[in-house]
């Protein structure tokens, strides 16, 4: 992959992550967006919390700030707060991002600041060894829900809605193209931008879940997803168990840094006049 | 008239990479691909390859490269 | 030098300290009894073409003057107990990859809840250990509204000298009382700023020391792409799980502040040369515990004081010296006795009392109390 050896950092190659593990290729559709953007890498940051997928901070050959757990929200924040023209996008996990990380996720949202978070979704707290996060669907099998899991799941991208973030897009690894789309105008919006990436962990969840191999786990994410606009026309018994994918929410709304700054520039014109 | 002109790819693999998740063979629409003995990808209908990069994008290890052959029929 | 004379509170000082020494980001979130350093850093931080955040809990402002600073803009954050609690795991993260910055814990009484307008002086162990690991730390505590303008300042050089996290341990009492003070004006404060790279972006190695032990720091966005990561990492930045590099990182973020011990070390000896009762003190407890040496001496007894405006790196050289001849140290603290362990540790194998006079009522330990324990050991 050319755009590999533009963007990755190859002497940290080949990368940690397991046999079919989904991350290489949500970082793929990263680095394709990244191009088509043609972001600059110095004044580029990527932020990322703990967790399988949070590592991939580490390949990138940008500014790379791998935090603590569920935190990756609020050091960013602070990263694009002091120095507006950085682009600063946010990897984390399901776990990272909406456990832990929950209420930093809801402010980020709330605050519109531009931040464009990716959440690779892969229903499990991988790192860890397999267990379950609030993105695990009910009655899925981990380690720490040895008799299924009895909790509901959230649905991030309706979280991400109703607390604010003005651009919210959801694929998955089968759909790639559709994913590194997604990411370029996510990182286009001025606000905060979510993407949820779909992505298979065969050796934890696949294998808790019977879900065969990592073939048989993309092959499911085809099988499982509707796209938005067909969902609409759908009845809800039908739509029961599928994933809704593609750009769910896009609208437009005062960025938190463009009114920190407008207030600086107002402060400084009253001090001057 | 001219020929119309049929794109066609040449599939790289970097075998130390590949880590045999089997998700490029099954992608790829013209079966161009399939796990060797030491379970790795490898191509065995070269000539079938339409460059559709499927397998390229979809390999979670950046073992794939494909470059694109043209070729007038 | 131009100075403006101001009656002002501990709280208020310490944020004109910090804007005097360049500190241009603060995240915060309210919590008695520091809400008016962020008031007032939301006032005056935009005028300044700075920022200032609300965020949405402690570990969030941790978070996010850790971001700040890493982009090259000095940050601060501010709270009390209960939010230095919050704090401490981004804390540690601060001090394993050296980013400059400063937390200010206003103390009020705890645990938990406690007394949220009273004084304690109940974190300077949670300021030494609270975050998990082997790792240093730099605490000042400052006795007056004047000195926390003055160590506010400190701190944030400190921090950007050795590239570390700085904490003031700030009591309450000082955080509200008012004062007058002489404020410089900004151009004759001595600020001091982190050393830049001297090498080319293809060359560069974020952790990488100089010959003070401190690596240069690269600011993210001037060409420089390194890596940031808590987990333990090499010289490059990136992680490591070798015993070998593990145990030279950690030696080393030691070692660039034990170095300089006698530069950090802030104290004050007043009639300790003859005393034979020494009362060691911080914070607070300073004007009570000079008090008592004042009326002791009134009595005919020899007592001194001995203070410190450094908490840690503990400064137990100047307390060997100080209490050479002395028969007795006191030590007052509004806790059950945190720097006395220190104190204990130190004095341990010589021939010498170590008396506590502790206080966990919110009020301010008083002379007499002080003088009562004099009696004792005298």
């Amino acid at each position: 992959m050319l755009l590999a050896q533009k963007y990755l950092r190859m002497n940290k190659m080949p990368h940690i992550w397991c046999p079919g593990c989904g991350n290489g290729i949500v970082l793929q559709a990263i680095i394709r967006a990244v191009d088509e953007l043609q972001l600059s890498k110095d004044n580029t940051v990527f932020v990322s919390g703990i967790g399988c997928s949070s590592r991939a901070s580490g390949y990138l050959d940008f500014n790379t700030l791998h935090t603590t757990h569920g935190r990756a929200l609020g050091f960013a924040t602070g990263v694009k707060v002091a120095k507006p023209k950085l682009n600063v996008i946010v990897i984390m996990g399901d776990g990272d991002a909406t456990a832990i990380g929950g209420n930093h996720f809801i402010h980020a949202a709330r605050r519109n600041i531009d931040l464009t978070a990716i959440v690779f979704n892969n229903s499990i707290y991988g790192m860890t060894g397999g267990q379950y996060s609030p993105l695990t669907p009910t009655g899925s099998m981990a380690t720490t829900c040895p008799y299924g899991n009895l909790e509901r799941n959230f649905d991030i991208a309706k979280l991400a809605i109703a607390a604010g973030a003005t651009y919210v897009g959801r694929s998955t690894t089968y759909h790639a193209k559709m994913l590194s789309n997604l990411i370029v105008k996510a990182v286009k919006n001025r606000g905060f931008s979510l993407v949820e990436a779909i992505t298979g962990c065969p050796i934890s969840y696949g294998r808790k879940n019977k879900m065969g191999s990592p073939v048989k786990m993309i092959q499911s994410q085809k099988d499982n997803s509707v796209m938005v606009k067909a969902a609409a026309k759908m009845q809800p018994e039908e739509l029961r168990g599928k994933t809704i994918i593609g750009e769910l929410h896009n609208q437009e709304a005062p960025e938190f840094c463009d009114q920190y700054e407008n207030l600086i520039s107002t402060l400084r014109e009253r001090r001057q006049s | 008239m001219t020929d119309k002109l049929k794109k066609k790819g040449l599939v790289h693999i970097k075998a130390e990479w590949c880590k045999g998740c089997g998700i490029c063979v099954h992608l790829c629409p013209k079966k161009v691909l399939a796990l060797d003995e030491m379970g790795k990808a490898k191509v065995v209908k070269p000539d079938d390859c339409s460059a559709c990069k499927i397998c390229e994008m979809h390999c979670p290890d950046f073992s794939i490269l494909v470059g694109e052959v043209q070729d007038a029929n | 030098m131009p100075t403006k004379t101001r009656l002002i509170q501990g709280n208020e000082a310490c944020a004109e300290g910090a804007l005097a020494a360049g500190i241009r980001f603060f995240a915060g979130y309210p919590i008695t009894p520091s809400t008016e350093i962020a008031e007032i850093l939301a006032e005056k931080l935009p005028r300044y073409g700075g920022h200032f955040l609300q965020m949405e809990d402690e570990i969030a402002a941790m978070a996010a003057i850790i971001g700040a600073s890493l982009t090259g803009v000095k940050s601060l954050t501010a709270t009390s107990g209960p939010g230095f609690s919050l704090k401490q795991e981004n804390i540690g993260y601060a001090i394993m990859t050296e980013v400059p910055c400063v937390i200010v814990d206003v103390q009020r009484g705890g645990p938990s809840t406690g007394l949220p307008t009273s004084p304690s002086q109940g974190d300077v162990m949670q300021a030494r250990w609270g975050t998990h690991g082997a790792h240093p730390v730099i605490a000042l505590s400052p006795s007056s509204v004047q000195e926390t303008f003055d160590l506010t300042v400190k701190a944030v050089n400190f921090s950007e000298r050795f590239r570390t996290a700085v904490i003031i341990l700030l009591d309450e009492v000082i955080g509200h009382m008012r004062e007058s003070v002489e404020l410089p004006d900004h151009s004759e404060v001595k600020v001091v700023n982190r050393k830049a790279p001297t090498v080319p972006p293809g060359e560069y190695l974020p952790y990488k020391p100089d010959e003070n032990g401190v690596p240069p720091m690269a600011n993210f966005g001037e060409g420089y792409r390194y890596h940031v990561t808590g987990l333990s990492h090499d010289e490059s930045g990136f992680p490591t799980g070798s015993s070998k590099l593990t145990n030279e990182l950690i030696l080393r973020l030691h070692d660039k502040i034990e170095r300089y011990k006698d530069e950090i070390t802030i104290t004050e000896e007043y009639m300790v040369e003859d005393a034979d009762v020494i009362i060691f003190c911080y914070g607070c407890i300073t004007r009570p515990a000079r008090k008592a040496v004042k009326e002791a001496r009134a009595a005919g007894k020899k007592v001194g004081m001995l203070r410190t405006a450094t908490i840690w790196p503990f400064p137990d050289k100047v307390l060997l010296r100080a209490t050479k001849n002395a028969k007795a140290v006191i030590v007052p603290e509004m806790n059950m006795g945190q720097i006395l362990e220190e104190v204990q540790k130190h004095l341990g194998c010589k021939m010498i009392k170590v008396e506590p006079v502790d206080k966990v009522d919110g009020e301010l330990i008083t002379p007499a109390e002080i003088l009562a324990k004099v009696e004792e050991v005298l």
